[in-house]
Parts: structure tokens; sequence; C-alpha cells
């Protein structure tokens, strides 16, 4: 194919769809354009919103401080799309190139690209997710929804779940005054994604703010009253909180059920692809045509033993979208991998956290610089001897070194003084990461096998 | 060695008005050994990764010894043994509790308009200036009687000094700056004696003005300063003062440069000052852009590792002086397209004009806004400028560069 001006050409006139509408799906769109594809784009998604940015939402949405209309991605350029919102895709007919939609229409294209992300997992049983008051926050009517009951009169939020969201969630009732209740399976905030120390921290951080936090309890049924409203919760420890407003926050679902079918190496934990961001079929076989970034995505990382990382993370769906839209347009010898290093951040009880690499990886945690008892530090995580991981509280300017030992694989602990180093810092602990054969809520990172037919997850609340 | 050469070079007044050949010969190797022990590095990534580094102190007393002491220009702005080092020359947790504390009062999270709400009295400032600018022969010197008072103007208002007391604190900030740029025309002995006099006077001012801040409280910084009412802590009376001289002189000398820097690359480039006349939004990219074309701060000097540290297959060995050529590292063409090309309109502009990392410039977004607004005024209202020297004299400083004087020649200033 090479040198016969197909891509030329495809640059030119080729048929280019992009199913999902939010930052992975933007972003591509505005690459392919830079790079000089001058060809029909097409973007598809199932919300009737044009691209809008999702951090705010759990943060200034729920303060009041921004309008959730007013989170609308700033855009780099004109791309020029015929936008298709409001209507899901449905289904991929890869033989034919062909996208089907929720109105029965089809959509050829030459290329495609899948960014359909995830969706926030919904209280398990049907009956107690349908009652009034019961909300989760993935999307911005999510969070205009529930910000508009939280201006009501509130008399208790309970949160199910302390993630990330659960507790930015919980971080922004407290700001407003409003009492809350956390009810968190692990042993502490954060802790299936930073671990029990960092989790320690966290943990504090809610009862300052005047949480009141139910960590090792699960939620076992969602009670409401005859006019169908929610009025209280059961937990596993026998005890009942009641409650006028519940907030689900118990990770996310991966967008892939349309793909049911279709031949591509989709399931519950995403779409398998390689470096380059072009998906593999069933058979284990890359495709040439179907691409795939964001959330959604799951590609090998050699930095972390080939294995494919799903990552739920803003950046990740900016840099995987740019490699995929380059790809797309060019040559084989032309393609870039994404090798970006997993990286977040969240902003709750006053603290800013940002995290590099993949601490949920590491055995052990030593604190380089600060202190954990001021709530501001920098920590590194070891996995067999070298640099995995690193979280910061209020420390963010130190990361990019520490994102550079992830990436020379620098041994662990690291065998230098740093500045600040502390009493906490004298030697690794382990950093007491809970035991993975026990469910929990689902980390910001996901390390699977090598599989993309992997076996389907059941979450059941109600296990001890 | 030429290596040893080289950074003399970069050093003497004689290439002041053009380091930037010399950066290009230093770039070519990540890290160059002075014979004086003093390690430079010029490279953009390099530095960038070095500030990041909490293996690099800024601290002095992390500092070996030198044979033939301080070997770095810019060192004589510090050490006189009378005040606390400030926050620059900290590392953390001190210096993380200094400036959390300065910033309190300053930006956000807790004073998050500030510096925006400054806008109008800013403009106002620059309004007066430049009513006053026409000198009648139609020449005038950019500097002296605008781009200097400017900022002194301003950093008085900030911290709280009254107005009546300005035009002192005009002179005590002239002659502190003054002394920072050793002239071979002034004895070194007489140039220490004034400057201590000036600090001795300016601590006693300052001293004073804190005792009435502490008796009755303004909105202004010094006011919040000594009431030290900040979660972080308190500052020790010495600490608020040293803070107040550190806001002084770095709150407008970089500033000061900044500015004229700004004037100076505009008239340079016609097309660009011609753009700005017409549109005043291109300030704000435009002092980005300058601020990697040419930054008020070309060098920052003041680094030593607490460890061995590698680069590039070169040791630099714990405690030695590291100097990090951030004017350097902004001509970078590993990191920036056509490095030496002024262009406004350049995307992506991660320039190290204001450092990075933990001592990233305090003062950023008011230097930010006072250039901005003064290029942008300065464009619209000084009719058909053009310079008369070209390269204007220097200052002997390297590390704080920019012209001393900037004589312009206008046909009249619009109103």
């Amino acid at each position: 194919m090479i040198g016969d001006g197909s891509i030329d050409r495809l640059r030119r006139e080729g048929r280019i769809v992009i199913v999902g509408a939010s930052l992975a799906g933007l972003r591509a769109a505005e690459t392919l354009r830079e790079k000089g594809f001058t060809g029909s784009l097409t973007v598809i998604g199932d919300e009737p919103h044009p691209p809008y940015d999702r951090p705010p939402l759990s943060k200034q949405v729920l303060l009041g401080k921004a309008a959730p209309e007013h989170t609308t991605l700033p855009r780099r350029l004109d791309v020029d799309a015929h936008w298709r919102l409001g209507h899901a895709a449905t289904g991929l007919d890869m033989a034919a190139r062909r996208v089907r939609l929720a109105d029965g229409d089809e959509v050829e294209y030459d290329r495609l690209l899948i960014a359909t992300g995830v969706r926030a997992r919904p209280w398990p049983v049907e009956a107690e997710a349908g009652l009034d008051g019961v909300f989760v926050l993935r999307t911005r009517d999510d969070a205009t929804r529930l910000h508009r009951r939280l201006t009501e009169e509130t008399r208790r939020v309970l949160v199910i779940g302390a993630g990330f969201t659960g507790s930015e969630i919980a971080s922004a009732c407290r700001e407003r005054d409003l009492p809350v209740t956390v009810a968190e399976r692990g042993s502490s905030p954060l802790v299936g994604a930073l671990g029990g120390v960092i989790g320690e921290v966290a943990r504090q951080m809610h009862l300052d703010a005047g949480v009141d936090l139910r960590c090792g309890v699960m939620v076992t049924a969602l009670e409401g009253d005859t006019a169908g409203r929610v009025r209280s919760a059961v937990l596993s420890d026998g005890g009942t909180i009641d409650t006028d407003v519940v907030v689900v926050s118990l990770g996310a679902t991966r967008n892939t059920e349309w793909l049911a079918g279709s031949g591509l190496g989709a399931g519950p934990r995403g779409i398998a692809c390689d470096a380059g961001c072009r998906a593999f079929d069933v058979r284990g076989i890359v495709t040439d045509d179907v691409f795939v970034a964001g959330d959604v995505a799951r590609a090998p990382h050699p930095l972390f033993g080939y294995q494919f990382l799903s990552l739920e993370h803003w950046g990740n769906a900016v840099a995987q979208a740019e490699i995929a839209a380059h790809n797309m347009i060019s040559h084989a010898t032309d393609r870039i991998p994404h090798l970006w290093v997993p990286a977040f951040w969240s902003s709750q009880f006053g603290v800013n956290i940002k995290s590099v690499g993949v601490p949920a990886l590491g055995e052990e945690i030593l604190v380089t610089q600060g202190s954990l008892a001021d709530r501001r530090f920098t920590a590194v995580y070891g996995h067999q001897g070298r640099v995995i991981g690193a979280v910061t509280f209020d420390h963010g300017r130190w990361l990019p070194f520490y994102q550079e030992l992830i990436e020379r694989t620098a041994p662990f602990p690291p065998p230098f003084p740093t500045l600040d180093r502390r009493a906490d810092g004298r030697g690794p602990v382990p950093a007491e990461f809970p035991d993975p054969s026990v469910p929990t809520h689902g980390p910001t990172v996901t390390v699977s096998g090598y599989s993309p037919a992997d076996r389907r997850i059941t979450f059941t609340p109600g296990r001890a | 060695m030429t290596d040893t050469s080289l950074f003399q070079q970069i050093t003497d007044y004689a290439n002041r008005a053009d380091p930037y050949p010399l950066y290009t010969e230093l770039r070519k190797s990540p890290v160059h050994r002075d014979e004086t022990g003093v390690y430079v590095v010029g490279g953009y990534h390099d530095i960038l990764s070095l500030l990041h580094d909490p293996r690099i102190s800024s601290d002095a007393r992390n500092r070996a010894e030198q044979p033939g002491g301080s070997a770095l220009p810019g060192e004589e702005d510090e050490g006189d043994g009378v005040l606390p080092p400030t926050f620059l020359r900290l590392d953390p947790p001190e210096h993380d509790r200094l400036r959390a504390i300065t910033n309190r009062p300053f930006g956000p999270p807790h004073s998050p308009r500030r510096i925006d709400g400054m806008r109008g009295e800013l403009r106002t400032i620059v309004t007066d200036l430049i009513d006053h600018l026409d000198g009648g022969d139609g020449t005038l010197d950019v500097v002296e009687q605008f781009s200097y008072p400017f900022p002194v103007t301003v950093i008085c208002r900030l911290l709280g000094i009254p107005r009546a007391d300005e035009s002192r604190f005009h002179s005590w900030a002239d002659t502190l700056v003054s002394t920072l740029d050793p002239r071979p025309d002034v004895d070194t002995a007489e140039r220490v004696r004034i400057a201590q006099q000036a600090r001795l006077e300016l601590g006693m001012y300052l001293n004073a003005l804190l005792d009435e801040r502490r008796k009755k409280p303004g909105d202004d910084m010094l006011s919040h300063l000594v009431a030290g009412n900040a979660p972080e802590g308190r500052m020790s009376g010495m600490e608020v003062l040293a803070t107040a001289a550190l806001l002084l002189i770095a709150g407008h000398e970089t500033t000061v440069n900044l500015i004229t820097n700004g004037m100076l690359t505009l008239l340079r480039h016609p097309e660009i000052l011609e753009r700005l006349r017409e549109d005043p939004r291109l300030a704000v990219p435009l002092v980005e852009e300058l601020l990697r074309f040419e930054p008020p701060v070309q060098m920052l000097p003041n680094r030593s590792p607490i460890a061995d540290i590698e680069l590039h297959g070169v040791t630099v060995p714990k405690g030695s002086p590291l100097c990090l050529v951030v004017a350097s590292g902004n001509r970078d063409p590993a990191r920036f397209e056509d490095p030496d090309r002024f262009d406004p309109d350049r995307r992506d502009v991660q320039h190290l004009g204001l450092g990075s990392g933990v001592h990233s410039c305090f003062g950023a977004p008011l230097a930010r806004l006072e250039a901005q607004l003064a290029l942008a005024e300065l464009a619209r209202r000084l009719e058909a400028p053009r310079l008369l020297e070209d390269p204007p004299p220097y200052r002997q400083n390297a590390v704080l560069r920019g012209p001393r004087h900037l004589r312009i020649a206008v046909d009249g200033v619009r109103p």
C-alpha cells in the first residue's frame, strides 16, 4: 500500500468517523485538521451537548462557582465536522466499514476512531437506583441535577465510595456546609489508587472537614418513602443513615456494549489496542482502520511490563487522541507510539493531589519530601526494586523529577538525599494496598492481563 | 580551555549587548565546568529538569567554600549578614513556609483578585508617566522616565508605602540598584559604604512602617505580613523585614528590564510595534514571547547540588556552584523552532524566563500585567518612536541584564 498514494488520497478526500464527542473525540478531530486532513469528518456523540470538560463537574460546578453549561471545552480551531450529537452509535460492521446509529442511520468510514469513554457505574439494584434523590456524577446533566438538589434543602448527603470522585463530592458538600456521610468499603479513602499509607492522610482530611466517614462498611440497601424519594441507607454493619441525597460513586463502566458481536477486541475493560492506538480484533490481530483513544482504550505500556493499561485520565485522553489522529493518516513508518506516563490530579479539602506512574503497582512507599502530618509531601512507590509511581499533596512542582525517575526505571528506594527529607522519609514502608482478590471500587488506573476477551466483572455490594 | 573562557566571555561586559552567540556555544556541551569551579548549564531540557530536581539547593549553606570566594556574578545582592536569607535563598520547608505566608495577601487561592484588581491603578500610573514623557526636544530616555519609575511606584502601592514617602523610597531603591551594578569608575569600598547606608536607612524606615501597620493595619501586603495570622505560622520581625526588602528589590529590578527589553525589541521590530499599537490584546502573547526572547533574568547562579549528580555523563559534585543559564535554554533549538526569531504568534511558549519549580517567579502575575499595560500604552501613545542608539548602553550585571538607558526620538506623544 505504501507508495501507492492511498494515504495521500485518504488525507485529501477520505472519510473519517469519530465515535465519542468528548475530550478525546474533540482533540482527535482538531489534530486531524491541524495535520492537514481535508476529507470529511463526522463526530458522533450520544449526549446532545457539544464537547465539555468533566473535571469541573465534581468541583467548581458542585460549589456553584461554575455553571454546568459553562464547562465547554475550548476549541483550538474550527474542525469543520459533521456533528451527530444526541444519537448513540449502536453497532459496527467492520467488513463493510459502517457505524450504525440509534436513529437507524449508517455512516461509512475509511478510518474509524472510537473514543466512547466510560460512564458512571450505577447503583446495582435498579429499583433503588431509580429512587428520587439517588445520583451518579459523570455527565453535565448529572452535575446539573445534583447541583440543583444540593441547593435545595438537604438534610444529609450520603456518598457511596471514597475514590477520587467520591472524595471530591464530599469535599464540595462540606465546603457548602452540608452534612455528609461517606461510606467506603476499603479501609480508608483513596486506598485503591494510593494505598493505605496515603489513605490514612486522606482519612484525616475527611475527618477534619467534618465528614461522617465510615470505612470498612458497605451500603447494602437504599430505602425510599411512599413518594419514591430516598430516605435512608442500610449499612453492612447494621447501621442506617438518614439521608435525602445519595451520590453513587463506585467507579466507571466502559462504553463498549455497542461493539458486541462486531469482532473487535472490546469488553468490560475497554478496547485493546497497540501502542499506536490501532484496535485489536477478537483474534488478537491488529486492525488498520479502527483506532481507539481515551478512557475506553487499553494499550500495552513498555514501562509497565507491556501490560495493557486503561487510564481514566484527562491528560491521557488528550495525548492518546493526538497520537491516534496522527497515526490514522500516516504511513506505517511515520506512526508514533503512545508512551504517555499515567498522570492525574485531584482537588479536595483544599489540597491539590497529583500523581504520576502507577502507584497501585507499588509494594512499598517512601516519603521523600515534606511530611504526611503536614499534608504537604511527595511520596514514591517502589515495585520490585524500581520507582513505579509518585504522588504529591500540595507539592506538585517536584513531580516532573519523579516522572523522570519512573521513565528511567530508577532504583527504589532512590539512593540519594532530597531537600526537605523528614522523619517520615527515613525508609520505605509497605504501601498497604488492599488485597486485590477482594473487590473494591475501581481505581483510576487498571492494569489488566494480556487477553482482550476478559471475563465479565460483576459488582456485588452485598458481599462481605 | 575554551570552556573557561566561554563563561568569562558571557560575564564580560563587552558581550552584554548580545550574549546569544555565546549561549549557542554554551549549548554545544550539556555542562561547562569553569576553572573557578562553577558548572554552567545552557540546554532547555536540562535546565528544566534541574529546576525540578530535589537534590538542587538554593541555600548558600549547602555550597562548599570555593577557592577565591564567590565566583558568580550577581551574588553581591544578598548575604550582607544584616537580614536573614529570604525565601529566594532558602530550601523547603523554610522556603515553603515563608513563600506561602507572603503569597497569602498577594495571590490565589486567598487573594485571587489582588493583582487584577490593581489594573485600573496601574493604568493610571502608566498614563501619568506617559503624560510627562515629552521632554520638549523630541528625545527621551525610556529607562529613566518610564520603565524605572513605573514598577517602583507599583511596588510601593502594593506594599502600602505612603504616597508621601514614595520619593524617599525611590531614592533608596535607586541607590541599592545602582550599587548592584558594579562600575569600574566607582571605588568598591565607597560603593559598599553607600549601599550599607541605604540599606540601613531603608531597614529603619521599613521597621517604623511595620510598627505602624502592627498598630493600625490596612489592606496592604505589609499589614498582612505583620498581622501574622496565616495558618502556616507567623514570620519573625526580621523575616518580615527581609521579605519586605526582597519584594521591593525583586519587585521592580526585573520589571524595569522586562519593560525596557520589550521596548527595545519592539523598536527593532517596527511591524510588531505597529500591530501592538493597533491591537493592545497582542500584549499578552507578546510579553510571553519577550520573556523567552529577552528574559530580564538571564541566569540562575545560586544553585548547588546536595549530592553528586550526573548530567549526560558529567558528574557535578555535591556543593559545587551551579549556574543555570535560562536565557540560553530559551533559545535552544532543541526546544523552540527558529529560536532566534522574535515571534509573538508563537504557540507553545513554555519559556524559562520566570523560572520553574518551587522558586518560579513569585511576582510573575504582577510583572506580566505591568509589562503588558506598559508596552501597549507606549506603543499606542508614542508617535514614530525610533532608537537613537543601537545597541543601547547596558548595565554591568550579567544576571539581571538590561539597558542602563534607552534613548529614543519621538515625533510627539499622543493624548
